[in-house]
């Protein structure tokens, strides 16, 4: 019940912001769910099964491009595109996960690093296609997925919401069950698990799996619901981005991800205002975070006051 | 037929033969103690039987299957259970979540609660299992081998830790399984062992030196000899 509660409530919370924020900060809020969403992919693979992968932006650009490039080449409408994104991730989550599952630790850090450079080089080694690190900007016609125009504000926020919502009570769901549950048994002690009867290598597969098809679904909406595909997005800052979120927010807890993505997002919009070195005051609220809430700040809550916390 | 049995098994550790041409059988419903000096192959013999390590040669069946190649989940599946010697609880879960785990059933609470009770553990069962006291903790790896009803309980040390009394209620508990488990005990108490074994199987040096009921394995000269350190 309390779980419930409190998660319904976050719900509520961000679509109140649709009717009260004003337009900028509407804007910032819808672009953080989506980004949040990538974050909460990335949560599952490191937060929950404690693979802490250093090439997320792959499944994000491999979303994105999916999407993109069904759009801009295929003619695919909006909708198809958002499929074509997400088939794009999920096979690239199942070849990656079959070969970099074979490697633990450092090793897997080191192989999931380096697929996402090899998919990074070949966005632009398909430039004619791809236009490289100019990227390319989708027509307003193919952005009217589901006779949603995100060309517009609101629409935009609600389709973010909408996305967030979806995925963040799917990741609550996933946390409760029996399945969650195991990974979190495979994080904490994966020799044990084995020796329980679990088959681990297929249970990370899985995991892993469904943390890629999440961050692509979160690299496609994000293409489609601003209106930009670049490579950017797939370099290697997009791979450490989501470990921040998450770390921020708290590692293994649903409302973490959010939070760690809001967090972040307004620090670097307030402290840009202030100076041009906002990073060094970025990097100073990071540093103190992980000096006296090394849990991140929903885990730090769950630490201290609510052991409930999923 | 036996429940398990091994032929000719063999590891090597880098120029180090820790297991030396083991065979043996494993009666079902039996009480099976496996005894021996330190550093004479006992964990190594059933890390390959549990499949944590895989043999250098020889075969292992199990009911009438073989399953030398088979993965350790597999055997575990197919109604192995091995509690670790150095506790290895998921510390950052509760007693009652370790249990349910353990059982493959994440979520049914009520069987995890009986087991936790069995073991005497009832009042910790919401108590993060890191924060529990040493020898709780070695109850709650052998409630973890007791909720997945195994056929064959492999328990490694289970009573170092445990005090006088948690070992007589170990005892007892062992007697309950049987015959309906089959367990298989290393153990270094050989008071444990002469309560509760039916048989008992002597490890020196990788290879087996006796085997025979508790009593015989007592008096054996050889046994005493590896044990003592005198020809």
């Amino acid at each position: 019940m309390k779980v419930w509660g409190l998660h319904l409530a976050v719900l509520a919370l961000l679509a109140v912001g649709a009717v009260i924020l004003p337009d900028y900060h509407q804007g910032v809020v819808a672009r953080a769910m989506v980004l949040a969403v990538f974050a909460m992919g990335y949560n599952i693979a490191f937060g929950y099964t404690g693979l802490l992968s250093l090439g997320h932006a792959m499944f994000f650009a491999a979303g994105m491009y999916g999407m993109g490039m069904a759009v801009q080449h295929g003619g695919a409408s909006g909708a198809l595109g958002l499929l074509a994104g997400l088939i794009a991730a999920a096979g690239l989550a199942a070849i990656v996960g079959a070969l970099a599952l074979r490697a633990a630790g450092v090793a897997f850090m080191i192989v999931t690093l380096m697929f996402a450079q090899a998919i990074h080089l070949s966005i632009f080694l398909f430039g004619d296609w791809t236009r490289s690190d100019e990227g390319f900007v989708l027509q307003g016609a193919a952005r009217q997925p589901f006779g949603i125009d995100l060309t517009q504000a609101e629409p935009r926020y609600w389709a973010a919401f909408a996305l967030f919502a979806l995925v963040f009570l799917a990741t609550l769901l996933l946390a409760r069950s029996g399945f969650g549950r195991t990974l979190v048994a495979i994080r904490e002690n994966e020799a044990r698990a084995g020796m329980l009867g679990y088959d681990t290598f297929r249970l990370k597969w899985t995991a892993l799996l469904i943390s890629g098809v999440i961050s692509g679904a979160a690299g496609a909406c994000y293409g489609l619901f601003f209106g930009y595909v670049g490579a950017g997005f797939a370099s290697v800052q997009y791979s450490i981005l989501p470990l921040l979120w998450v770390l921020l927010g708290g590692a293994g807890t649903v409302i973490g991800p959010i939070i760690g993505t809001l967090f972040m997002t307004y620090l670097i919009d307030i402290a840009s205002g202030i100076t041009t070195a906002y990073m060094l005051i970025a990097g100073a609220a990071l540093l103190l975070l992980a000096l006296f809430a090394p849990q991140g700040l929903a885990g730090e809550i769950r630490r201290r006051f609510a052991g409930w916390l999923p | 037929m036996s429940l398990l049995k091994t032929e000719g098994l063999t590891r090597h550790f880098s120029g180090l033969t820790a297991v030396d041409d083991v065979s043996l059988a494993i009666e079902p419903g039996e009480v099976r103690a496996l005894i021996g000096p330190n550093g004479a192959g006992k964990t190594t013999l059933v890390s390959l039987l549990c499949g944590r390590i895989e043999p250098s040669e020889g075969r292992i069946w199990f009911r009438d299957e073989e399953i030398t190649n088979w993965p350790a989940h597999r055997r575990i599946k197919a109604g192995m259970a091995y509690t670790f010697q150095i506790t290895s609880i998921f510390a950052r879960l509760s007693a009652l979540e370790n249990v349910s785990i353990a059982g493959r059933a994440v979520g049914r609470g009520a069987e995890a609660r009986q087991i936790l009770e069995r073991v005497g553990l009832g009042a910790e069962a919401d108590r993060l299992a890191g924060e529990m006291a040493y020898g709780h903790q070695r109850l709650l790896e052998i409630a973890m081998g007791l909720v997945q009803g195994p056929e064959l309980l492999i328990l490694d040390e289970p009573t170092q830790g445990l005090s006088d009394t948690e070992i007589e209620g170990f005892e007892a508990l062992v007697r309950e399984l049987t015959p309906a488990t089959t367990v298989l005990l290393i153990e270094h108490n050989m008071n444990v062992v002469m309560a509760v074994a039916d048989s008992v199987t002597v490890l020196d040096q990788g290879r087996v030196l006796a085997e025979g009921t508790p009593e015989t394995i007592r008096a054996d000269r050889s046994v005493q000899a590896a044990y003592l350190g005198s020809g």
